[in-house]
């Protein structure tokens, strides 16, 4: 595995995040019965960072959920060794509210199944979106993106790994080759 | 992290990491459990069979419960309506079963051994829900995540068991369980009821139940097996009550807030009174809630799809 070149630095992210804040906004007028909820690990850190972002430009702010979406996965019967279950943690109800559903990579599109199946299981949402950091094309499922950070087209043999500083220390995004 | 056996036979020698791997999944599904729609889809197209040749309650019901919350298909047998009345030995029992493709089979069997030996004979990951007088694991786990739940913790604090040890498997797994996870274990109980040389498994053997108390951090209280009682090993149940019943007077006199456990089915008034029961210090209703958490956990983690290839590797 080698780094084949970084992608995306923080004040690249921190850019990216905000103007996929503003698109959100805009494109509810407002964050009227709005939620935001991220998919671990690292949707949900991304989605932290939007709220903040939305609290700076609306002066208020929108409840945070955070899913694990393990018990939901169609793959899980492949490995021996059994993927981590963390906890869901969604507080409030999520009948008819709007929700932005975060991840930081959109790739096969299974996560993001996944993630609605979670969700409805949960309640009946008023809408589902999907806004991620980087979308890298190769999809599996019918799904796309409501809000895209960057669009990177990549090879099957190649790698994105977004990391951020809550978790890994630093935050960029890098292609890597394996 | 990994599990060491695709079987759950016992807590014996099994690691710390293990038992904190289903503890740490447990607490995940207890969260699931509190959802609006309590279940998940992770164990579709699974089959699990729960063959249990002796009577029970609680662990059947815990364990169909986990395995529907988890969107298995389930099949259930009881000795009372099968073949078994008809003289069926118990290893062709469970090779017909096999033969309709199970996964996972749960067993409760009143000879010690019973769970290792269906693994000699079949495929399918095996779960022991109580063999004899040998292993419960699953209760002991479901104890441990009570105790962590309710104070934090299990390592440095004193637990007591309280009754009928030597024909206890609840109590055989929690010493295994709780000694691994580094909390201090101590017993209590009439002579006759005490295993032969039970200290050489670490254990503080404690004289009396006064005694026990004033140390205890956790007391979990164990049944009078009446069915298990033929040989007359105590004089009455009214003499237990009164050498080793759990009052409210005893209960008072701790020193420290105590946490009260029981495995079920409780004999109110002989091993407990209900005052305690259903008193405040204890969790007996919440070890039941738990109880499927920890089933949902334990077959989450040994429901595997290459189940043979970790058997090579752990052997």
């Amino acid at each position: 595995m080698k780094i084949k070149s970084t992608l995306m630095d923080s004040k690249n992210i921190q850019r990216t995040l905000k103007r996929l804040t503003h698109e959100i906004l805009e494109k509810h007028q407002g964050i009227d019965n709005l939620v935001i909820i991220g998919i671990r690990n690292r949707g949900d850190i991304l989605a932290k960072r939007i709220i903040e972002s939305i609290k700076n430009i609306e002066s208020s702010t929108v409840p945070l959920g955070i899913l694990d979406i393990t018990l939901y996965r169609d793959d899980f019967q492949l490995f021996n060794e059994k993927p981590v279950v963390k906890e869901t943690d969604i507080s409030f109800d999520i009948s008819n509210k709007k929700i932005i559903l975060i991840d930081d990579v959109l790739y096969t599109g299974r996560t993001i199944r996944a993630a609605l199946d979670a969700l409805i299981d949960l309640g009946r949402p008023a809408l589902i979106q999907v806004a991620v950091l980087v979308d890298r094309g190769h999809r599996e499922l019918p799904i796309k993106a409501d809000y895209v950070g960057r669009n990177i087209p990549t090879s099957k043999a190649e790698q994105i790994e977004v990391k951020l500083k809550e978790i890994d220390g630093e935050d960029s995004v890098v292609l890597i080759e394996s | 992290m990994e599990l060491k056996s695709r079987h759950l036979l016992g807590l014996e020698n099994i690691s710390p990491s293990n038992i904190k791997m289903f503890l740490d999944t447990a607490f995940s599904f207890k969260k699931v459990l509190q959802r609006p729609i309590p279940k998940v889809p992770t164990l579709r197209g699974k089959t699990v069979v729960n063959l249990f040749f002796e009577p029970s309650t609680r662990t059947r019901f815990s364990f169909e419960l986990a395995e529907k919350r988890l969107s298995a298909d389930t099949i259930n047998f009881s000795t009372a309506s099968s073949s078994v009345l008809k003289g069926e030995t118990l290893k062709d029992t469970i090779r017909n079963i096999e033969s309709m493709k199970i996964d996972l089979v749960v067993i409760r069997h009143s000879s010690p051994g019973a769970a290792l030996f269906l693994t000699q004979c079949v495929d399918a990951s095996v779960i022991n829900a109580g063999d004899g007088t040998h292993e419960h694991p699953t209760q002991a786990l479901l104890d441990m995540m009570t105790i962590q739940e309710r104070l934090g913790k299990i390592k440095g604090l004193n637990v007591v068991i309280v009754g009928d040890i030597k024909h206890s498997r609840v109590c055989r797994s929690n010493i295994f369980g709780l000694q691994a996870m580094g909390a201090q274990v101590g017993i209590c109980g009439p002579g006759p009821l005490l295993p032969r040389d039970i200290e050489k498994l670490g254990v503080t053997v404690y004289p009396s139940i006064e005694e026990a108390i004033a140390e205890a951090d956790v007391l979990n209280i164990l049944r009078i097996q009446l069915e298990r009682q033929k040989g007359g090993l105590f004089p009455s149940l009214r003499e237990y009550r009164n050498v080793y019943g759990i009052t409210k007077e005893r209960v008072d006199q701790a020193k420290k807030k105590l946490l009260i456990m029981h495995p079920g089915p409780m004999n109110r008034g002989v091993e407990i009174d209900s005052e305690i029961a259903d008193g405040e210090h204890s969790v007996i209703l919440n070890q039941v809630t738990n109880g499927v958490a920890v089933r949902m956990a334990v077959l989450y983690l040994l429901s595997g799809k290459n189940s043979s290839k970790i058997i090579k590797e752990s052997t």
